[in-house]
């Protein structure tokens, strides 16, 4: 069984169709991109996925379970994080802060932990510290722990949100727009990383980008949706050579009749 | 670092000079002025008049309560004008099984928590939902409705309040001096302070961190938002009625109007004047608010004015407070 399942999804803003009928299944331990022009409803897609809108129909399946009506907070608890398009770090905080928030969903000491600092609740402080450092250490950015976050150069930011999903310690991972805004060397680097996430820590992933290159190279399945609606899936070279695909992004091709 | 290391087992002095130097390093001097402080506080009542200690007396009572509503305002970010009701729910607790029931003080305390617990509960369940504005508006409405409602109940005493509230007993000492007042409220104070510290530095400290920086994020990283807004309500309505209960001991007697809305306002005031989050900015701004009006009591009716001037002045040039959270480590890196 599929890891993710999503069936004939729907998401309506009144009158207008962000996603239409879209149905798609993610397999564990695999790749996966969603392309599309701009404004497709890719990031939409996502935010159905993780909670943050709900859904007019159709039905979403992660590890067996319906996510349809769950909060944001009960489905990253699941094992599904995400990363944002536009950065969303907490700012203000450390960069080793904004990472042990991703342990938060992983440990459960309260008021009273806190207050008398039990025994448990110190081994658990411990835990996340490990823990955040490790992920940290995964990214390569383990000696700029104690800077604030918003002091980060763009590429590296972008590196302690990966970080910070990494320590939710999830099942699926979903990237959105991983590559915007890095440079030619940096996309390398997270072509590396995405298959180490795969491979070392068993992760699947599904990711939203508009670069092609980075698309073809990482990815064994490639879904392309256009208005809401899914035109194309398959290998980047049944994609590539699928005239739908060509039409959505490059229009389509007038005959000399129609004109 | 490795001919450091050989240095210190080859020369007994210069161990001494280095554990010397570990001393003052960053904590021992923080350590040795709060041992400093503690002690003068301790030792304050010994030299001083009944005026100077029912001050300080004050002025504790104001650092818990402003420290319990900095648990809502400036760890969870949640603006909240009617924290005196919260006081009243915890004063009016100890008041009524105390002068009605008769039941010993100290046993009143669990009561009076429990009692701010389900009145935080209550104006908190339905309204957390609610961001800013919308959040200030309830929680003011709030504050008018216990206010009234004591007001306007048998049980309460209506408008003339309760009377006869017991004095609290502790090791055969019958609590009624102005200095058993000062210690005890010092001793409360001490206590939300350490308990704000470690609730800063905690897992549910940084979750109210990060709810304040981003919500949206918070909760993609699987965090309850509103479950943990609701544990700073409750747990800022708990301090606010521990203090309550304490002031209705002291005063043996108390009235609505000792909950009005501008109690509510004060303390925030201290809160934001000080630094919202900020542990010693809210402690700053408690004395702030409780000393200055007492300080310049000669200028007469002029006071307010010029607290008010004060206070604009600062909020025009320093809106972030006299003492903000992070301004240490933003500027480092």
């Amino acid at each position: 069984m599929a890891l993710l399942d999503i069936k004939d999804l729907t998401l309506r803003f009144g009158g207008l169709c962000a996603v239409n009928q879209l149905s798609l299944e993610i397999e564990e331990g695999s790749i996966r991109s969603l392309i599309g022009p701009n404004g497709a409803g890719k990031t939409c897609v996502f935010n159905c996925l993780t909670g943050f809108y709900k859904p007019s129909s159709g039905d979403m399946v992660f590890m067996g379970t319906s996510i349809m009506k769950k909060k944001p907070h009960l489905i990253t608890h699941m094992g599904m994080a995400r990363t944002f398009q536009n950065l969303r770090l907490f700012k203000q905080m450390t960069v080793m802060e904004n990472v042990m928030s991703g342990m938060h969903c992983r440990t459960n000491a309260a008021f009273a932990g806190a207050v008398l600092r039990t025994q448990s609740q110190k081994a658990e402080e411990k835990l996340i510290r490990e823990i955040a450092e490790e992920c940290l250490d995964f990214v390569g950015i383990l000696d700029k722990k104690n800077y604030m976050a918003k002091n980060l150069p763009y590429g590296d930011q972008r590196r302690v949100e990966w970080a910070r999903a990494l320590a939710t310690q999830p099942k699926l991972l979903l990237l959105d727009e991983p590559a915007a805004g890095l440079n030619k060397e940096e996309k390398a680097r997270l072509i590396n990383l995405m298959r180490r996430i795969r491979d070392e820590r068993k992760v699947t992933i599904f990711l939203i980008e508009h670069d092609m290159g980075l698309v073809m190279k990482v990815s064994e399945k490639i879904f392309v949706i256009d208005y809401g609606v899914k035109i194309a899936e398959g290998t980047s070279k049944e994609v590539r050579d699928n005239p739908r695909v060509v039409e959505a992004y490059l229009g389509k091709e007038e005959t000399e009749d129609a004109v | 670092m490795a001919e450091k290391k050989q240095k210190k087992f080859t020369n007994p002095f210069g161990t001494v000079v280095e554990s010397l130097y570990d001393l003052f390093d960053k904590k021992a001097p923080r350590y040795l002025l709060m041992t400093i402080m503690t002690a003068f506080l301790i030792y304050l009542p010994l030299s001083s008049s009944r005026f100077t200690q029912e001050i300080m007396t004050n002025l504790f009572f104001y650092v818990v309560v402003c420290l319990g509503l900095n648990i809502i305002v400036g760890f969870a970010g949640l603006l909240h004008l009617g924290y005196a009701a919260f006081f009243a729910v915890g004063a009016y607790t100890t008041g009524i099984l105390s002068s009605v029931y008769g039941v010993n003080f100290w046993l009143t305390l669990p009561f009076s928590i429990i009692a701010a617990v389900i009145a935080g509960l209550a104006i908190g369940a339905p309204t957390l939902r609610l961001r800013g504005d919308y959040l200030a508006i309830v929680t003011l409405g709030f504050g008018e409705i216990i206010r009234l409602t004591v007001r306007n109940l048998d049980i309460t005493g209506g408008a003339m309040g309760l009377i006869g509230i017991q004095r609290p007993v502790l090791f055969g000492i019958v609590l009624n001096q102005i200095t058993h007042f000062y210690y005890l409220f010092f001793i409360l104070a001490v206590i939300a302070i350490i308990v704000s510290y470690r609730l800063h530095d905690s897992r549910l400290g940084r979750a109210w961190e990060y709810i304040r920086e981003d919500e949206d994020a918070a909760s993609a990283m699987g965090i309850n938002v509103v479950q943990i807004r609701l544990y700073a309500f409750i747990i800022g309505s708990a301090f606010g009625a521990l203090a309550g209960s304490l002031y209705a001991a002291k005063m043996t007697a108390i009235s609505p109007e000792s909950f009005m809305f501008i109690h509510s306002v004060m303390i925030l005031l201290a809160v934001v004047l000080g630094g919202m989050g900020k542990i010693p900015g809210v402690i700053l701004g408690a004395i702030i608010v409780t000393l200055i009006p007492e300080l310049s009591r000669d200028i007469g009716q002029f006071r307010l004015i010029i607290f008010a001037v004060l206070l604009l002045i600062l909020m025009l040039y320093r809106p972030q407070g006299i003492w903000p959270e992070r301004q240490g480590i933003s500027t480092k890196l």
